[in-house]
């Protein structure tokens, strides 16, 4: 079985993720992005698990490292949101640049 | 049987210390008429039991102790090491078994002698075995009396330890002989005397009280020192009754000229006294470093190894003490002052009684005199030579005195000198002859004048009185009748007296002090003549004053009148045995002579027989010299106004108005040097030199300090630890800008480092 | 009773002003009365137990220590807790017994700015730990120790409660006693290394055990010998103090609150002449011998130079502090003696000077709280304003001029008759010198202290106070705390036994190694 197929698309969801991250400014938008980017990694770490599934059944770690990654993925856009939100509150806006008070 | 008092001498003392006490704390409760009730009493008491001991003395030398007796007397009195008892039990037997007295067994003599002296004890009852048998027939009680010696009669002692100190033994005791007992009966009846006269004389004075309280206190030190059977007991009472001195003097200390006079007093004392302490250091230790017994320091000074050079130093030092107290050249000059005190002290304790304290000290401590200053042997000496210059001086001092207290002070002084010199020339009973009468018709002067300060409104200036004889004549006659005596005129007791002391001055030791021959027939002369010069002043011519004179009552006058009385009587004590072929018997000549004079631990000394060409010579002398002030001072015949005239009577009498200027040296160069500059100068030595030190140093250390924080701590270790924030800081500064609060800028950069990571992964490795 | 006593009454002596002080600490400040009661029963109970101490001690063996505990301390050095009381230290113990209770007792009503009770009687507490633990240690650490406790509170005392310099004044009494501490310290660690071991349980170590050392050190060279004495002379001869190390005290005892200065001129300095006859004579008498005529001539140099600098004074209390100098110059010459004589003379020195200078500071102190002033020009007629008071001032005064009848002159007199005749191979004719100057300091002694009396006791009260109503005599407090103190001093001056009998048999040992000592 080839992977050539997933790996490209995982890298394609991949720089659309970057992109999204990098150029967006409305926060929820990079959020989005940054879902995409994990999920990239999950399409290669599922269609790498399956790969070695063919020498070595017994081996799922692949997938199981995929579970986890979507488990965290939940995780963090819970807390991003939040933190979207109390910025909204607090701003009006969620635009991206204007969140720089950690500017030295 | 009346009670052995000999033996229990030591409540004389006592009783006067317990009315001191008693009127200390209970005097201001009780009021006046009790205080001076209390004290009243005590001294009568106490003047009863001194009779009592000079009755049993007197009965004691009568019927000396002997054998057995006497020398565990002499052991269990002394309580000595075993050494030193063994050495004076031997010279008792010896003395006894020569005089004829049989010499019984040692059998009594363990059980009476004391504990210390077992040793010494038993090895003497063998020689007193051996005395025994080779003693020859008895001779009769009073044998050796016509010779002008009588059995040696140890004196009573009674010590106990008072405490202990590596092995010293320091003791506190009675010694009774006849010379205790004298002074004892001349304290006494001075002192009731003088508690009787206060009581009018301080009549409504504020401190009533602490007069009283003074004057008991005083009489108890005086006792105590009398009866001391130590030196150092002496030193002990010595000092208290120079406190009550300064006390007394000090009586009306609201003014500063009292109080003055009571710091001099005792100042000049305490310089004096720093002698009396070396003394008796010396003394303890020249004596074998074991006892400050009296009698164990005189055997010790008779005794053959003796290191008389070392008696010399302590005697003189001794003599320091003296000088001070009994107001001798150069030390007097506190006495006159003391006159600030009120009169009835200034008869008892500086006419009469504190005074010759130092008199006494030397002829208690006789041996140590006689040794050390070789009085026997040598010439002229230093302890004889004060004593007649300080009669001179004294003497003439009185002359340009206008207060009659100070006139009576500075005879006092002159007076004095007449003993320490009697002492110096080896006349020891006349000096202490002098000693005892002087105390009662100098006391009747000074009471005298009292009572006519007392009718003249306190004052005692004598240009203000004058014409008195009629409007006070008790106290004229008193006060011609101690006059007379003290001017030494036939029969009163000054003559006896005097003329004792110039007999002996002239007998002297191989005739060498004639010199003090000299000094005292000019005195003999002066006496008569200030005497007469105050007399005639007081109560002879117009009454100069404003007050209304008036004689004084009862209780001052009887007084007067007793010591008056014992200004005539008691010259006969020690009438000589021959005077002017007049032979009285044996039994009434010398008895002051044969009671007073110690016979144990005593020098030997010549007594001078009665001189009669002396004693015409001194009594011309003093009839002259109250024949002249009666014409000077009465009749206003002689050269008056001399002084205006003569430029040397005019400095003669500055020299002597300013008192010879010893007071401007000891009060305004040495006292006000030490106290102006000298404690400045050490005060500023303290401060500047020793604190500049001190503080010196902490400057020092402060200014390395500052040094060491600013230079090094501040500016290199410091600036190590500062120069690394600060670079931190700088280069912070610079970084900042890295950080923009970007989020997507932070991410861009993340990427692109992630792909320089890819790429060094995947093109360099 | 005896057993208990045995081993525990010194100890208890020691540290139940500590155990006071810690319940104090836990009462509120504002409870001044409490304060006052527990310090006075603590300091109370410990005289009690110093009574019966006092009571159960064999006055027949007052050479050998009684009541010893000897426990481990710390046994990597070996130095030990070992305390015990013989006839040299009982008298001084007995004096700090009695003087803290006295102190506490007359601060009642009395207390300095800023007041505070609660500190200042806590402070005192600790100050009694010190001084008791001082005189009964007998290993040279925990002599230290003690040596050291007294130091801090003293300079609260001082630095809290005291006059307008008295940060000055505290600063140079702490810096100036730590520094003699220090070379103190150094001396002790000298001696401990350079003098023999001793068998501790199997193995042999140095040791600081005071009762030992005098024959352990007889090893040490002379040249050592003579530096650690020099070390621990200035420890001692600065506490004393001696000239020239005494300029710290006039500037203490002045700006010191009235109790500080008691207890300061009553135990304190006393803790120096008793480190001279416990420590360092006895452990390097050879030593001593040497420096013997060096610390006599200061001591009879302090003697005259005090009594002039007092001559100099216009301030009663500063003319008390330096009339201290020459006080103890003549302890220091009787110690100087080197003989059992003079060490008796020495101790008795101690408890009279302490006695009655410290009279004399209550007095000056008491005369502070009525005339706001000590300046003795200002001053006058205290005998017709304040009787009682006055007449105290002349006993006190007439005793420390050394009165014969009252306590001081059983300190001065046997001064001057041991230098006589002075220990070991000591220069006769020097100390004869000696003696002599020294007996000029009697008279100076007089003239300085009768001046003072001529000039505050004397005369009639000054226009300024004549009727300032402040003025009143002798308080109830004062009489309380006052009057043992007097009639100590009466009754020593009287029966001096009281003090030769328990030194008398104690005082030999510390001279006994002297070729030829003398009587």
């Amino acid at each position: 079985m080839l992977v050539n197929q997933f790996l490209l698309l995982g890298a394609i969801l991949f720089c659309i993720g970057v992109y999204g991250v990098l150029a967006r400014r409305n926060a929820v938008l990079v959020l989005m992005s940054i879902e995409l980017i994990l999920n990239s990694v999950n399409i290669n770490l599922v269609a790498f698990g399956t790969m070695w599934h063919v020498t070595d059944p017994g081996n799922v770690s692949g997938q199981v490292f995929a579970l986890f990654v979507i488990a965290i993925a939940a995780a963090e856009v819970g807390v991003g949101l939040a933190i979207v939100l109390l910025i909204y509150r607090n701003r009006q806006s969620i635009a991206i640049d204007d969140v720089d008070l950690m500017k030295g | 049987m009346i009670p052995n008092i000999l033996d229990s001498a030591w409540l004389v003392p006592a009783i006067m210390a317990a009315s001191f006490l008693l009127i200390l704390f209970f005097g201001k409760r009780l009021g006046t008429r009790a205080t001076a009730g209390i004290g009243i009493t005590a001294v009568s008491i106490a003047l009863v039991l001194s009779v009592c001991v000079a009755g049993q003395w007197i009965n004691r030398v009568n019927n000396p102790p002997t054998g057995a007796k006497l020398a565990a007397d002499v052991i269990a009195s002394n309580g000595l090491t075993p050494q030193t008892g063994r050495n004076i039990l031997g010279e008792v037997i010896a003395t006894t078994s020569e005089s004829g007295e049989t010499v019984a067994a040692g059998a009594g003599i363990r059980a009476t002698s004391g504990e210390s002296a077992m040793s010494g004890a038993s090895s003497a009852a063998a020689v007193a075995e051996q005395a025994a048998s080779e003693g020859s027939a008895t001779e009769g009680e009073h044998g050796g009396e016509h010779g002008g010696e009588h059995e040696s009669v140890p004196p009573i002692v009674h010590a106990t330890t008072w405490f202990t100190v590596a092995g010293i033994n320091f003791e506190v005791g009675t010694l009774v002989d006849g010379l205790a007992a004298m002074m004892l009966i001349t304290v006494c009846i001075i002192s009731l005397l003088v508690h009787i006269y206060s009581t009018e004389y301080l009549h409504g004075d504020i401190r009533f009280t602490h007069y009283y309280a003074f004057l008991s206190l005083f009489t108890a030190s005086m006792l105590f020192y009398v009866l001391s059977s130590n030196t150092l007991q002496m030193l002990v009472g010595w000092e208290l009754v120079g406190v009550c001195s300064f006390g007394l003097i000090g009586h009306w200390w609201e003014e500063k000229k009292n109080t003055d006079a009571a710091l001099k007093a005792f100042l000049t004392n305490r310089v004096g006294d720093m002698g009396l302490i070396i003394g008796v250091v010396i003394t303890f230790f020249a004596a074998g470093a074991t006892s400050f017994n009296v009698l164990h320091i005189n055997e010790y000074a008779l005794g053959g190894q003796a290191n008389t050079a070392l008696l010399l130093v302590g005697a003189l030092c001794l003599f320091g003490g003296v000088t001070s107290k009994s107001g001798q050249f150069p030390l007097h000059t506190w006495l006159p002052d003391a006159m600030a005190g009120p009169t009835p002290v200034s008869a008892l304790i500086h006419a009469a009684t504190m005074v010759v304290a130092g008199v006494y000290l030397i002829a208690r401590l006789y041996a140590v005199f006689f040794t050390g200053l070789g009085i026997g042997s040598s010439s002229l000496h230093y302890v004889a030579f004060i004593g007649g210059f300080t009669t001179i001086i004294g003497g003439l001092l009185a002359f340009v005195q206008t207060d009659l207290k100070k006139v009576l002070a500075y005879s006092t002084i002159s007076q004095l000198g007449y003993m320490v010199m009697a002492l110096g020339v080896g006349a020891w009973t006349a000096g202490v002859f002098h000693l005892f009468t002087h105390a009662f018709f100098k006391a009747c002067l000074f009471l005298g004048a009292g009572s006519v300060s007392h009718a003249c409104h306190h004052t005692f200036d004598m240009r203000e009185m004058g014409g008195l004889r009629k409007k006070m004549p008790i106290t004229h006659a008193t006060f011609l009748v101690a006059t007379l005596a003290l001017a030494g005129i036939f029969p009163l007791a000054g003559f006896w007296s005097k003329d004792e002391i110039l007999a002996g001055a002239n007998a002297g030791q191989q005739q060498a002090y004639t010199l003090m021959l000299i000094f005292g027939l000019i005195t003999a002369f002066l006496t008569a003549a200030y005497m007469g010069r105050a007399y005639w002043m007081t109560f002879w011519g117009e009454y100069r004053g404003h007050a209304h004179p008036h004689e004084s009552p009862k209780v001052i006058t009887v007084p007067l009148i007793i010591l008056s009385v014992c200004a005539v009587l008691f010259g006969f004590t020690n009438f000589p045995k021959s005077f002017f072929g007049l032979q009285l018997p044996g039994g009434v000549t010398t008895r002051f002579e044969h009671y007073v004079e110690p016979t144990f631990a005593f020098p030997p000394l010549q007594h001078a027989e009665f001189t009669p060409w002396l004693a015409v010579v001194s009594t011309i002398l003093a009839a002259g010299g109250l024949f002249l002030a009666y014409q000077y001072y009465e009749r206003n015949r002689g050269p008056h106004g001399l002084t205006q005239r003569s430029t040397v009577a005019r400095a003669g009498y500055t020299f002597l108005e300013n008192k010879y200027y010893l007071d401007v040296l000891y009060t305004d160069i040495i006292a006000a040097d030490t106290k102006g500059p000298l404690a400045r100068a050490s005060y500023w030595f303290n401060m500047n030199v020793l604190d500049g030190v001190v503080n010196g140093l902490g400057t020092g250390a402060r200014k390395i300090a500052g040094f060491v924080y600013r230079d090094i701590d501040q500016l290199v270790l410091d600036g190590i630890v500062n120069g690394s924030g600060s670079v931190s800081e700088k280069s912070g500064q610079i970084l900042r800008h890295v950080q923009t609060g970007r989020v997507q800028q932070y991410a861009a950069i993340l990427f692109a480092g992630a792909v320089v990571l890819a790429g060094v992964f995947v093109f360099v490795i | 009773m005896k057993d208990f006593l045995n081993s525990w009454g010194l100890s208890l002596a020691v540290f139940l002003p500590l155990v006071g002080a810690v319940v104090m600490l836990l009462i509120p400040k504002a409870r001044e009365g409490s304060h006052k009661v527990i310090a006075l029963a603590t300091s109370l109970v410990v005289a009690f137990i110093g009574v019966l101490l006092l009571a159960n001690f064999d006055y027949d063996r007052s050479g050998t220590l009684q009541f010893v505990v000897d426990k481990a301390w710390i046994p990597l050095i070996n130095s030990r807790y070992i305390v015990g009381m013989d006839g040299i230290s009982l008298p001084l113990i007995a004096l700090t017994l009695l003087v803290v209770p006295l102190c506490i007792i007359y601060s009642w009503n009395h207390f300095p700015e800023p007041r505070n009770p609660k500190a200042f009687l806590i402070l005192i507490l600790i100050l009694e730990t010190g001084m008791i633990g001082s005189f009964i240690s007998q290993d040279l650490i925990l002599f230290f120790v003690f040596f050291e406790v007294v130091l801090l509170p003293m300079y609260f005392l001082i630095g809290v409660w005291g006059g307008e310099k008295r940060q000055y004044a505290s600063l140079k009494f702490f810096l100036y006693t730590l520094f003699g501490s220090a070379l103190m310290i150094v001396s002790f660690l000298a001696l401990y290394f350079l003098s023999d071991k001793v068998d501790v349980g199997g193995t042999m170590m140095h040791t600081f055990d005071m009762r030992l050392l005098p024959e352990l050190a007889t090893g040490i060279s002379t040249g050592a010998a003579l530096w650690i004495f020099g070390g621990m002379f200035m420890g001692f001869g600065i506490k004393v103090p001696m000239f020239p190390f005494h300029t710290w005290l006039p500037d203490a005892h002045t700006q010191a609150p009235t109790v500080g200065s008691v207890i300061l001129a009553a135990v304190l300095l006393k803790l120096g002449t008793y480190g001279f006859i416990r420590i360092a004579i006895p452990i390097l008498p050879h030593a001593a011998e040497k420096w013997a005529p060096f610390i006599g001539l200061l001591a009879v140099i302090g003697i005259i130079y005090g009594a002039l600098c007092c001559l100099a004074q216009t301030d009663m209390k500063r003319l008390i502090a330096f009339s201290s100098v020459s006080h103890m110059g003549f302890v220091m010459l009787a110690i100087a003696s080197l003989t059992s004589f003079g060490m008796s003379a020495a101790i008795f020195g101690m408890v009279a000077h302490g006695l009655i200078t410290g009279m004399l500071f209550f007095v000056a102190g008491s005369t502070k709280d009525r005339f706001h002033t000590l300046d003795i020009a200002r001053l006058g007629g205290m005998l017709k304003q304040m009787p009682h008071m006055g007449w105290i001032l002349g006993l006190s005064v007439m005793a420390s001029l050394g009165l014969p009848g009252l306590a001081g002159f059983w300190g001065e007199f046997p001064a001057i008759l041991s230098a006589y005749n002075p220990g070991g191979d000591l220069s006769v004719a020097f100390f004869r010198v000696l003696m002599v100057v020294a007996a000029l300091g009697t008279v100076l002694a007089a003239a300085y202290l009768l001046w003072l009396y001529q000039r505050v006791g004397f005369g009639v009260p000054s226009a300024e106070f004549e009727d300032d109503p402040h003025i009143h005599d002798v308080s109830f407090t004062e009489w309380v705390a006052w009057t043992p103190m007097l009639i100590l001093i009466v009754v020593l001056g009287v029966y001096p036994n009281l003090i030769f009998k328990v030194t008398d048999g104690a005082v030999g040992n510390i001279v006994s190694a002297l070729s030829g000592h003398g009587g």
